[in-house]
């Protein structure tokens, strides 16, 4: 009995063997096969969205790219060195000398703890890594993880095959990876993680009405906060989307819990970052959310009250009072607190959102950055692709099945563009929004084509997760009245449909390797010979300041390099990318923009051993000083009024050949840019002194310095340092 | 026919009558509900006390550590609003909670007091 027992079980188990993969695929119940094309698909998705933003890092090498990235690492870096207690109460006495930084309480520390815990993660699993490799990998592990919140966005809104496509689209679309690229260590590739999580705790929050989702979306409020500036959105996007779901009559109780815990809580942790401060409370920009707050306690308490009275007459007048008390108290609240000036105005940085041309009138400085510009169509086109006219598709689709979640996407979407169109960097805030409803738009037509075809009782094409459980109705329904070549028209479609995704891909592909993938501080050009030819000459002069200058210099350049000096070169400098003080960046445009004696006097007051030009004249590069130099003259300008615009132009045409101002080939930038250029040929035909990035021959070629002697220029003449001699001796 | 005085006294006097009656209406009503929700309610109302009296105090002392201030009055304006919602999930007339068991609101409740007495307690300073 017992043997034949032993003897059937070893029969069963060797007739039995594991089947080969795919046979073993197909044994799954279907949920279980759609289970794993699902994981599969994200897994793949997640590794895709890492691996197409490492072009540089293959092409050139594992650096830090631009400019703000450098402060970004120099913080993290003494953040991993000093520990937070020290970070948290950095005063920085190397930039804006002499006024100094507070460091501690001027940033937004969230890229940089992020960074220090991955790098004490790694370093405590024993993986023997440098900072500088984490800082340039933050950004697309963190690209990575929003594809993953985008499956989840997907889900909540419309269903999982949304989600699916809208992982993939975000993961390479070109708008999101202009600011996310390996090396590009910026506040962005953080934050936007952060902007797509808080929005889906908070529509999670809205659609199950619990308080742990609430709170979770405070957490992530919190974590935005800390990372960037822009999430002034957030804080106007959610109360807006409130009022507008108030207004439609679309509010719940499920509404209430999750936005007042969101506000309370997320106002509360937002004011423990100290640049933030209280600004939750005094500022323009977040009262909006107070309002809706106040607004909702007064609307669910007269809600309250008419379902208790039961009683329309009585209601009615209790409505009345209360109605007026509130309207004049909150009025008289927002009017007092705005003329006394209390409540703070929009600051110039949003109010320029509203007012694009506000900027260029009153505040030079913010509209001569290149970002800030309003953006083309062109650009528009280069960053989204079929997504641009995808959009309104996927709007119509909302549209048609308007829910809580539904409202919130298409609101998100439409503001989102509203700004992106006036200004350029804001396409990255647009993209989350534009990749989620056009993967509506095409999650719902294949659906749709799909299941076309499959009323035909073909064979099952393995899709994933586009169940057709509610369309086999109307399905059914069509396939008695079915067109002749409905079945060849939906193939058709999808075909097209396929070639469309498959040209996107294509697109992104070579829009991040072509236009998204330049460190920018080390350039590349096409030799003569087709060969690649490479200037590091930014990476030269730093290492030559930080070896051959004492350590106590101070180094005057323009605002975009500060940055890249104290962390590379490790001197004191100026003015930084910061900008935080107007007056002192005009008095260095004032003395770049001033003949040399004057200049000569601004240096010595503000002890100035250094300064920095960066020209393009020799190899063509047109981001030079001299390109930026009318912004230089602007914003002296704007503080002093002896530095006047129109001295430097002829007839309104900014020129540097000989027919250029009298005022212009003689200033301190001018003499610094172009001092022994007059000596060089620098292209085959053409005259001595031949400026390749204006293609003209340059007025003033016998430049002689006074105060200033040439310390060193790089081997393609892109940086050139000079050192300013001591005062002569007095008889 | 009223003169205008006449319709004036009456107005007055059937506004008045219309604000006893609402009261006196609005009173039946909250008679009926539950002692638990009451409980809660008197909670609300002892937070809300408690920030009024913090907004009075600084009134007349002034806002230095305004952290402190804000501190203050946000933990009581806080837990009041994180109470309301706990009515909220927990009242059994709301049809959109009804397959949430009070315990498990109540651990939220718990759950985010906890959260928002430890911010507070960081920005106290």
């Amino acid at each position: 009995m017992g043997a034949k027992a032993a003897e059937n079980g070893a029969k069963s188990s060797s007739s039995a063997p594991s089947p080969p993969p795919l046979k073993a695929f197909f044994r799954l119940k279907t949920k279980q096969q759609e289970l794993l094309i699902r994981v599969a698909s994200l897994a793949l998705i997640y590794v895709l969205a890492f691996a197409v933003r490492l072009f540089s890092v293959l092409r050139y090498e594992s650096m830090i790219h631009e400019f703000d990235p450098y402060f970004n690492y120099r913080t993290t870096l003494f953040l991993t060195r000093n520990g937070f207690y020290e970070f948290w109460n950095w005063f920085d006495s190397e930039s804006w000398y002499p006024l100094g930084r507070i460091i501690g309480g001027t940033l937004y520390p969230g890229l940089m703890v992020t960074a220090a815990l991955i790098y004490r993660l790694l370093r405590f699993l024993t993986f023997a890594v440098h900072i500088r490799e984490v800082c340039v990998l933050t950004a697309p592990f963190f690209a990575s993880n929003t594809t993953i919140v985008a499956y989840f966005f997907g889900k909540e809104i419309w269903d999982s095959g949304a989600g699916l496509v809208a992982a993939a689209l975000i993961a390479i679309c070109p708008g999101y990876i202009s600011r996310s690229v390996a090396g590009s260590y910026d506040n962005e590739g953080v934050a936007i993680f952060a902007l797509l999580f808080t929005f889906y705790l908070f529509v999670k929050a809205v659609n199950t009405g619990s308080l742990a989702w609430a709170l979770a979306s405070a957490f992530g409020y919190f974590y935005m906060v800390s990372a960037w500036g822009g999430y002034v959105f957030i804080i106007n996007l959610i109360p807006l989307y409130v009022l507008v779901l108030l207004v439609t009559g679309r509010y719940s109780m499920r509404l209430y819990v999750a936005y007042n815990c969101m506000y309370i809580l997320g106002m509360l942790l937002a004011m423990q970052i100290r640049f933030v401060g209280f600004q939750h409370v005094q500022s323009g920009e977040h009262m909006a959310a107070m309002g809706v707050f106040f607004l909702l306690q007064v609307f669910y308490f007269l809600d309250w009250v008419k379902y208790m009275l039961n009683d329309k007459q009585l209601f009615q007048s209790f409505l009345r009072i209360t109605l007026t008390f509130a309207i004049s108290v909150g009025a008289l609240a927002l009017g007092i607190g705005t003329a006394s000036g209390y409540i703070s105005p929009w600051t110039g940085r949003f109010y320029s959102l509203l007012d694009p041309t506000y900027a260029k009138d009153h505040i030079p400085i913010i509209a001569s950055v290149s970002e800030h510009q309003p953006t083309a169509w062109s650009s528009f086109m280069f960053d989204f692709h079929i997504l641009l006219f995808l959009f309104p598709a996927g709007l119509y689709f909302c549209f048609k099945r308007l829910s809580d979640a539904t409202i919130f996407i298409v609101m998100y979407g439409l503001t989102s563009m509203y700004f992106a169109g006036v200004m350029v960097r804001l396409i990255l805030v647009a993209a989350p929004a534009v990749c989620l409803i056009s993967a509506i738009a095409i999650s719902a037509t294949v659906k749709n084509l799909t299941s076309l075809i499959r009323t035909k009782g073909k064979a099952p094409l393995a899709v994933s997760g586009k169940g057709s459980s509610s369309l086999k109705a109307s399905a059914k329904a069509s396939a008695d009245q079915s067109l002749p070549f409905q079945h060849n028209c939906a193939i058709a479609l999808l075909v097209g449909a396929f070639y469309l995704l498959s040209r996107y891909a294509i697109h992104c592909t070579w829009v991040t390797s072509e236009a998204y993938s330049s460190p920018s501080i080390v350039l590349a050009a096409r030799g003569a010979h087709g060969g690649r030819v490479i200037f590091d000459d930014y990476r030269e002069a730093y290492y030559w300041l930080r070896q051959n200058t004492p350590a106590d210099a101070k180094v005057m350049s323009w605002w975009d390099y500060g940055y890249q000096i104290t962390a590379m070169g490790n001197r004191t400098v100026i003015v930084d990318n910061n900008t935080w003080n107007n007056t002192h960046i005009a008095t260095v445009g004032r003395a770049m923009s001033s003949y040399e004696p004057e200049a000569y006097e601004i240096m010595q007051s503000l002890d100035v051993d250094y300064v920095l030009v960066v020209f393009g004249g020799l190899t063509g590069y047109s981001s030079d000083d001299i390109n930026k130099f009318l912004w230089m003259v602007r914003i002296g300008g704007g503080v002093f009024p002896v530095i006047k615009e129109p001295d430097y132009l002829v007839n309104g045409e900014y020129r540097v050949d000989k027919g250029a101002a009298p005022k212009m080939l003689n200033c301190l930038m001018y003499k610094l840019a172009y001092y022994r250029f007059g000596e060089m040929t620098t292209e085959y035909g053409k005259p001595t002194g031949y400026d390749r990035a204006r293609g003209v021959e340059i007025g003033n070629k016998d430049i002689k310095l006074e105060y200033l002697e040439e310390a060193f220029t790089t081997s393609n003449w892109i940086i050139r340092i000079y050192k300013v001699k001591p005062p002569k001796n007095r008889w | 026919m009223l003169t205008f005085r006449e319709l004036e006294f009456k107005m007055a006097k059937s506004s008045t009558s219309d604000a006893q009656a609402l009261f006196r209406s609005l009173r039946s009503a909250y008679a009926a509900t539950p002692t638990n929700l009451k409980i809660i309610d008197l909670y609300v109302v002892y937070a809300i006390t408690t920030a009024v009296i913090q907004v009075v105090y600084m009134g007349i002392v002034g806002s230095f550590p305004f952290n402190s201030f804000l501190a203050g009055v946000l933990s009581c304006v806080g837990t009041a609003v994180l109470a309301v919602c706990l009515r909220i999930q927990v009242n059994k007339e709301n049809k959109e909670f009804k397959d949430l068991p009070p315990e498990r609101a109540f651990a939220d409740f718990v759950l985010c007091n906890l959260v928002l007495h430890l911010v507070v307690i960081n920005f106290l300073g």
